[in-house]
C-alpha cells in the first residue's frame, strides 16, 4: 500500500479544510471496508486519509415523525439495524443493512460509505432511492442537499467535488399505508455482490387496494444505481393486482441496461430485473398491508 | 520516509503502545509488531474472517482497520479469549466436537462466535449460520463448527444459571 | 473453568479395540483453539526481510527485457531476482504427491524465463525491510513484453492452428512421441477392453452427452507462504506450510542445484492444502532472495489474488460419454473421451479422471481416451481426488439417465453393475476387498432415501432428489516414524506426515492401540526432514493408511525391545515372553508397560526406536451420495436442502475426523457443483481473483451433512484402514445434477450449475 498520513478529524470544518487543501488526494475514512481495500489494491490513491468517525454531525442517528430519519454518513450498519426507529419505520433499510458483507463488515461499514463508493451494485442504494433519500453534502463554506438518485455519475463516481464530503442521509417520514422492501439476487446466500437487486416503496390508499404512489430502483443493471420512475408510474393509480405488478416489472426490465461480467451476464440481469422487481413489490405491498 | 504514529490501545486487557505507519492494518500491527499471530491473514480484504477481532465490543475484520484507528480502543483477539485456567467453552467445544481440521480459520470463528454469544446466548442453528457467514472454512463444511457453537452456547447458559 | 483433556475411557463398541474408534481430543488442539499454533506465516526471525513477487499482467507474452535498477536503489530493498538468477532445472520427471513433476517446468513456473504463460506468472521478486517497501519496489521494476495471443480453453488449444505455449512440446501418443509437430497436446492415453461395437449393438438404450467443466481452486484459507534462510555455510533452512516436506526438499534441491543434505524443510502447521500445497512456489524465491541479500531470512506469503491467479487450480475439462445398457439393467458398453486443461505446463489429472469415470462398474466393453492439454492458465495441481469430480459428473449423470430410461431405481441399476472384489477396472488393476455395494445398501436403507421431498416453498420452486457414486484410488506410500520410550511409561512419538486435519490424533491412537496404553500417554509430534525418516506427503488419502502402518510397526518394534528388557529383568528368553495389551508376562511373572519403563535404566538404558517403510496394500474408497435440492426456476438458484453421504472407510480410527473429511469433501463438491469457477476475460485476465467473487460456500449455503460411515476393513492393514479424504468430493456434482434433473426435467451438462447456467438450461435466458 502507498504511504499516506492519517488525521482523525474532530469537527466538520477541520475535515472540510483538509479536503479543500488536498483535493482528491484526501480520502474520507469511516468504516474503511471499501477504502482500505481500494488503497491496498491501488484502485484509489491518497496522500492523506481523514478519519471522519469522530465528527458529531457524521455520527448522528435520529428519527422524528415530522422530520423522518437522519443517518450520519459515518454511522456503522450495526447501529442502524439495531435502532428501534429504523426497525419500526424503515424495514426496507433493515433488509439492505443486514445483508451488506458479513457481521464483521457490518461492524464498520456505513451507508455513507456505501453511497460514496458508488458501486452500481451498492446494496443500500436502491432502497434509499425508493425511500426518497436526500444527501446532505458539505464543503468549507457551503452545505447542500442532493436527491440520492442524482448523486451518481458513473461506476465509482459521484457528483461530490474535491473539498466536499457527505455528512448525512435524510429519509422522509414514511407515508401512511406505505411499505418498502429490498431484495437482491446473489448466487450464494451471503457475502456476495448483487447480480441484480431491487428496492421498492409503495404507498397504498386507505383500503390498501390501490397504489397511490410507488418508487423503484434497481442495482447492478446500469453504470449507476438506477431509479426507474416508469415502474412507479405503471403502478400509480392502479389497483393492487398481478397485472399492475407485471407492468411495473416489465417497465423495470425495459429500463435495465446491464453488462456481462464475472458476476452475471447481461441477459441474466435483464431477466432478473423483472423477477426481483416483482418480488420486491410483492414484499413491499405485504408490508404496506401490515405483513 | 513514512510518518510513523504512536498508538496506545488496550489489547486483551493490557495497555499496549506501538509505533506504526498509517498504512499498516491492525492485522499487520497485531501480527508483525505485537507478535499476536493468532489472528490470521486469509484474504486481506474482508472476505474470509480469519483475522476477526472484537474492537470496542464490535466484531471487525482487523485487515480492514488501520492500526492508527486502534488508538484508545479496546481490542480482544483470540489470545485474549483464552482464560487463565482451562479454556473458554467455545474453545473446549471446538476440541470436543472436532470443529477444526487444519485450524487456520479457527481463531476467527471462535472470536466471531464469542461476539455472537455475548449478544445472543441462545441462537438457533440458522442464526449461527448467518452470523458466521463472513467466516470461511474450507475443511469442515461448517457442520461441526455450527454444532460446537450451539454446544458452547448451552454450556455458557448452564454455567450462568449455576452461578 | 472447563477441563481441557479428560482421560479416554476404553469403550470397545463391540470391536477388539481400546483406543481405535474413540473420539479423543487431538493433541494439537489446544494450540489451535488458542491461536498459539505456528503456521507458516507466523514465523518470526531476527533480521527478517519480507519478499514479494512481481507477476505477469498478461496471459501469454514474451519477456523482452527486465530492468530492476530503480527497484534496487529504493532504500530498504535488499535483493531483487529475475529468471536470470535461476539456473534452469533438468528436464526430468519425478513423482510428487499424487501427481508427477517435471523439474524444468516446475522451475519455469516458479520464475518465468523467456515467456510468461498465464496472468500472474512470476517474473521477478524483491526482498526488503518491510512488506510495503517490497511492494513499492515491485512497481519500480520495468518489464517489456511482446504480448502473444492466449489460448484459454482445451478445445481451442487442441486445434491445429492454436497458438503454441511451449515450443518444444510434442504429443506423447500412447507413451511414444510420433510427430515432431509443435502442439499443446502433451499426451493422449487410452484404456480399452472388449469390443465397443458389439456392446453398443447389444444395448437397448444408449445415452451420449458432452460435458463442460470450469477451472476451480482448492480454496484453502491459508495462502501459500515460505520463509528461507540460505546461510553462509551453504545450508538452506525453509519454514513453510507444505503437505510434503520431503517433496519440497527434493524440488528445492533440483531447482536450486543444492544437495539434499544441505536443505532442511521444516513443515509448520498448515492451513489447508487439498493437494495444492505439494508444489513449491515461494520457497525457492525466498531462498534465492536470502542468498542475494547477504544470508538474511526472507519471509514471503501470497495475497489471495496471487493464490487464485498463480497456484494450482484444478483442470477445466470437456468430457464426452456414451454408454449403452440392456433392458435387464446390464451396461453393455461404455466409452469416454476426456480432455483436461493442464494450465501452463503438462500435468493435468486426466489420467486419474480416466480411471475414475467408470470405476464403480464392472464393464466388459469399454474404451477411455484422455488428453492432457496446455492452455494459458496457471499450472494445474492436485485438488482432492484430482480429476475425479469432473469425470464422475459426466459418468454418473449418464448412469442416472440410463437408469431413468430403463425405468429403474438409480441404486438398483448401479447394484446390477457394481464392481466387486476380483473385478478388473477399466484402467487395469483388479479390485481388492472394496465396499461399493455396502455403500449402495447404506443409502438404500437410509431414511433420507425414503423420506418424502419437502413441499416447494413457492410455485416457481421445484424440488428433487439425486444419487451419485464415486471412486478414489487411495495411496499407501512411504512412511517413517521414531519414538522415545520414557521412564514414566509415556511415549514421545515423532512422525513425518504433515497433519492437515487431525492425523496426529489418529496416528497416536494406532500407536497407543498397538502398545496397549492410553492414547494420552503417546505424545505425537510432526518432525522435519532433518529429524525423522523419509515420508511421502499428506495426500492421496494415505496418511492414516501408510503412516498408520508405520505407527503400528513402530509399536511392534517397541514391544520387541520391551520384551528384551523384560527378558533381562527376569533372566528368561525374550521370545518366551507373552504380551497382552500393556501386560508383559512369563509364567507367573507379570509387569505392565509402565512398570517396565521404570526399569529401563536397569535393563539396558534409554530406549528409542525407528522404522522406515514402503507400504503396500491400499484399497480404493467408494461412496454413494444422495441429495435433495430446491431449484428456483425464476432465478436459476439451487439450494441444498439435505445431504447424506455413505462411504466405505475400511476402519474409522477417529470417527469425528472421518466424518469431518466426508463433510469437507462434500462441501467442496457442492461449491464446485454450484458456484465456483475461474472467470477469464477474452485476453486471459482472471477477473474474479478474490474470495468475494470466487464463490466458495459459506455457513449459510450448506445444511448439516450426514456422514454414514461404512466399515469394510482392508485386510492389508493391521487396523483395516482404507483412506478417507478424497472420495467424498467425487460424487456431489453428479448427485446435484441428477437432483436438478429430477426437480426440473433438465439435464445439466456444465459446471458450475450456477444460476446463469441453470437459467440457460431452463430456457429462461
Amino acid at each position: 500500500m502507498q504511504a499516506f498520513s492519517y488525521v482523525s478529524a474532530r469537527t466538520l470544518s477541520e475535515a472540510a479544510d483538509i479536503l479543500a487543501r488536498e483535493g482528491d488526494q484526501a480520502k474520507c475514512l469511516s468504516g474503511g471496508t471499501d477504502l482500505i481495500v481500494f488503497l491496498r489494491e491501488g484502485r484509489r490513491s491518497a496522500k492523506v486519509v481523514v478519519d471522519v468517525k469522530g465528527i458529531p454531525e457524521l455520527n448522528q442517528l435520529g428519527y422524528s415523525p415530522k422530520e423522518g430519519l437522519t443517518i450520519g454518513a459515518a454511522v456503522p450498519l450495526h447501529r442502524i439495524y439495531n435502532d428501534a426507529h429504523v426497525i419500526e419505520h424503515y424495514p426496507g433499510l433493515i433488509d439492505a443493512a443486514t445483508l451488506i458483507g458479513g457481521i464483521a463488515i457490518q461492524g464498520r461499514a456505513t451507508l455513507g460509505g456505501n453511497v460514496c463508493t458508488a458501486s452500481p451494485a451498492g446494496d443500500s442504494i436502491p432502497i434509499l432511492i425508493a425511500y426518497e433519500t436526500t444527501c446532505i453534502v458539505a464543503s468549507r463554506n457551503v452545505t447542500k442537499a442532493i436527491p440520492l438518485e442524482k448523486f451518481f455519475v458513473g461506476p465509482g463516481r459521484t457528483v461530490l467535488q474535491p473539498g466536499e464530503l457527505l455528512v448525512a442521509l435524510k429519509l422522509p417520514p414514511p407515508k401512511p399505508n406505505s411499505g418498502a422492501a429490498y431484495l437482491r439476487f446473489i448466487p450464494r446466500n451471503e457475502m456476495d455482490i448483487a447480480v441484480t437487486s431491487a428496492g421498492a416503496m409503495v404507498v397504498l390508499d386507505e383500503d390498501k387496494r390501490r397504489f397511490v404512489g410507488a418508487r423503484l430502483a434497481l442495482g447492478a443493471v446500469a453504470p449507476t444505481p438506477l431509479f426507474v420512475p416508469e415502474a412507479g408510474a405503471a403502478l400509480t393509480g392502479q389497483p393492487v393486482s398481478d397485472e399492475a405488478i407485471e407492468a411495473a416489472a416489465r417497465a423495470a426490465q425495459a429500463a435495465a441496461r446491464p453488462i456481462t461480467d464475472m458476476r452475471g451476464s447481461a441477459e441474466q440481469r435483464k431477466h432478473l430485473s423483472y423477477v426481483m422487481t416483482k418480488r420486491a413489490l410483492l414484499r413491499a405491498i405485504e408490508r404496506a398491508r401490515g405483513g | 520516509m513514512s510518518n510513523k504514529v504512536l498508538v496506545t490501545a488496550t489489547i486483551n486487557d493490557e495497555e499496549r503502545s506501538f509505533v506504526c505507519e498509517p498504512r499498516q492494518s491492525l492485522l499487520e500491527v497485531l501480527r508483525d509488531v505485537l507478535h499476536l499471530t493468532g489472528a490470521k491473514e486469509g484474504c486481506n480484504n474482508g472476505n474470509c474472517g480469519a483475522c476477526a477481532v472484537i474492537m470496542n465490543g464490535v466484531l471487525v475484520n482487523s485487515c480492514l482497520v488501520l492500526g492508527v484507528e486502534a488508538n484508545g480502543a479496546a481490542i480482544t483477539t483470540i489470545e485474549g479469549i483464552t482464560p487463565k485456567e482451562g479454556l473458554h467453552p467455545l474453545q473446549q467445544k471446538f476440541l470436543e466436537d472436532a470443529a477444526l481440521q487444519c485450524g487456520i480459520c479457527t481463531p476467527g470463528f471462535i472470536v466471531a462466535a464469542k461476539a455472537l454469544l455475548d449478544k445472543n446466548p441462545n441462537p438457533t442453528e440458522q442464526e449461527v449460520r448467518y452470523w458466521l457467514a463472513g467466516n470461511l472454512c474450507r475443511c469442515t463444511g461448517y457442520d461441526k463448527i455450527v454444532r460446537a457453537v450451539l454446544d458452547a452456547a448451552a454450556t455458557l447458559r448452564a454455567e450462568k444459571q449455576a452461578a | 473453568m472447563t477441563p481441557v483433556i479428560k482421560k479416554t475411557e476404553a469403550k470397545t463398541n463391540g470391536k477388539p479395540f481400546k483406543v481405535i474408534g474413540q473420539r479423543v481430543i487431538r493433541p494439537d488442539g489446544v494450540d489451535k483453539v488458542t491461536g498459539r499454533a505456528q503456521y507458516g506465516a507466523d514465523v518470526i526471525l531476527p533480521g527478517l526481510l519480507y519478499g514479494k513477487v512481481l507477476r505477469s499482467p498478461h496471459a501469454h507474452a514474451r519477456i523482452l527485457s527486465i530492468d530492476t535498477s530503480a527497484a534496487e536503489k529504493l532504500p530498504g530493498v535488499k535483493a531483487v531476482i529475475t529468471g536470470k538468477d535461476l539456473k534452469p532445472a533438468e528436464d526430468k520427471v519425478a513423482k510428487s504427491g499424487e501427481s508427477s513433476v517435471n523439474y524444468s517446468y516446475l522451475s519455469q513456473n516458479v520464475l518465468a524465463q523467456d515467456k510468461v504463460l498465464y496472468h500472474g506468472h512470476p517474473v521477478a521478486a524483491v526482498a526488503a525491510t518491510s512488506i510495503h517497501i517490497a511492494e513499492e519496489a515491485l512497481a519500480l521494476i520495468k518489464v517489456e513484453y511482446e504480448v502473444l495471443p492466449p489460448v484459454l480453453n482445451v478445445l481451442d488449444a487442441m486445434k491445429d492452428d492454436a497458438p503454441i505455449l511451449l515450443p518444444n512440446l510434442r504429443t506423447k501418443e500412447l507413451g511414444e512421441v510420433v510427430s515432431d509437430k509443435p502442439t499443446n497436446i502433451a499426451s493422449h492415453e487410452q484404456h480399452a477392453r472388449g469390443d465397443l461395437a458389439v456392446g453398443f449393438a447389444e444395448a437397448d438404450v444408449i445415452v451420449e452427452r458432452e460435458f463442460h467443466t470450469n477451472t476451480v481452486h482448492q480454496g484453502y484459507i491459508e495462502p501459500q507462504n515460505g520463509t528461507a534462510l540460505w546461510n553462509a555455510d551453504g545450508q538452506i533452512t525453509v519454514w513453510t506450510s507444505t503437505q510434503g516436506a520431503w517433496d519440497q526438499r527434493r524440488d528445492l534441491s533440483e531447482i536450486l542445484h543444492v544437495p539434499l543434505s544441505q536443505i532442511r524443510v521444516i513443515p509448520m502447521e498448515i492451513g489447508g492444502g487439498f493437494g495444492g500445497k505439494f508444489p513449491v512456489y515461494l520457497e525457492p524465491l525466498a531462498a534465492l532472495l536470502s542468498l542475494k541479500s547477504g544470508h538474511r531470512p526472507v519471509k514471503m506469503w501470497m495475497q489471495r489474488d496471487e493464490v487464485l491467479k498463480a497456484t494450482g487450480p484444478t483442470s477445466a475439462s470437456v468430457i464426452r460419454v456414451k454408454m449403452g445398457a440392456r433392458k435387464d439393467g446390464k451396461i453393455t458398453a461404455a466409452q469416454a473421451w476426456l480432455a483436461y486443461e493442464a494450465g501452463a505446463f503438462p500435468g493435468s489429472p486426466v489420467g486419474a479422471g480416466m480411471g475414475v469415470i467408470f470405476a464403480p462398474y464392472k464393464l466388459d466393453n469399454v474404451q477411455i481416451d484422455g488428453y492432457d492439454v496446455v492452455v494459458n492458465k496457471p499450472a494445474a495441481k492436485a485438488y482432492r481426488a484430482p480429476g475425479g469430480t469432473n469425470a464422475a459428473f459426466a459418468g454418473e449423470t449418464v448412469i442416472d439417465e440410463l437408469a431413468e430410461k430403463l425405468g429403474m431405481d438409480p441404486i438398483t441399476f448401479r447394484r446390477i453393475n457394481a464392481a466387486k472384489e476380483g473385478d478388473r477396472r477399466a484402467d487395469g488393476p483388479i479390485y481388492g476387498r472394496i465396499g461399493f455395494i455396502e455403500t449402495l445398501d447404506a443409502i438404500e436403507k437410509h431414511p433420507h432415501y425414503h423420506a418424502p421431498l419437502p413441499e416447494p416453498r413457492a410455485p416457481y420452486m421445484k424440488v428433487g432428489r439425486g444419487v451419485a457414486c464415486g471412486f478414489w484410488y487411495n495411496w499407501d506410500g512411504k512412511s517413517s516414524a521414531s519414538a522415545v520410550v520414557n521412564p514414566d511409561g509415556t511415549v514421545s512419538y515423532l512422525e513425518g506426515s504433515t497433519d492437515i486435519g487431525g492425523t496426529r490424533a489418529s496416528l497416536a491412537m494406532m500407536l497407543a492401540e498397538t502398545l496397549g496404553i492410553h492414547y494420552e500417554d503417546v505424545k505425537p509430534m510432526v518432525g522435519d526432514t532433518q529429524t525423522v525418516g523419509y515420508n511421502d506427503g499428506t495426500g492421496g488419502s494415505r496418511t492414516t493408511y501408510g503412516s498408520g502402518m508405520a505407527a503400528y510397526h513402530l509399536g511392534k518394534e517397541i514391544i520387541r525391545e520391551m520384551k528384551q528388557r523384560a527378558a533381562v529383568l527376569w533372566e528368561v528368553p525374550a521370545d518366551d515372553i507373552n504380551v497382552e495389551g500393556d501386560v508383559y508376562s512369563y509364567g507367573e511373572k507379570r509387569i505392565t508397560f509402565k512398570e517396565l519403563c521404570a526399569k529401563l535404566d536397569e535393563t539396558g538404558g534409554p530406549m528409542s526406536v525407528s522404522v522406515s517403510l514402503d507400504t503396500k496394500g491400499a484399497i480404493p474408497a467408494l461412496a454413494t451420495h444422495v441429495v435433495d435440492v430446491e431449484v428456483d426456476t425464476e432465478t436459476g438458484k439451487v439450494n441444498i436442502l439435505r445431504y447424506t453421504a455413505a462411504q466405505d472407510v475400511g476402519r474409522a480410527i477417529h470417527p469425528s475426523y472421518v466424518e469431518g473429511q466426508i463433510h469437507g469433501g462434500v462441501a467442496q463438491g457442492i461449491g464446485w457443483a454450484l458456484n465456483e469457477e475461474y472467470y477469464y476475460d477474452k485476453d486471459g485476465h482472471l477477473m474474479n481473483a478474490s474470495l468475494l467473487d470466487y464463490r466458495m460456500p459459506t455457513a449459510l449455503d450448506l445444511p448439516m451433512i450426514e456422514a454414514v460411515i461404512v466399515e469394510v476393513p482392508n485386510p492389508n492393514h493391521p487396523f483395516g484402514v482404507k483412506g478417507v479424504g478424497e472420495v467424498p468430493i467425487v460424487p456431489p456434482a453428479a448427485a446435484i445434477a441428477n437432483a436438478i434433473y429430477r426437480a426440473t426435467g433438465v439435464r445439466m451438462t456444465v459446471l458450475p450449475m450456477n444460476p446463469k447456467n441453470v437459467l440457460q438450461a431452463l430456457g429462461k435466458i
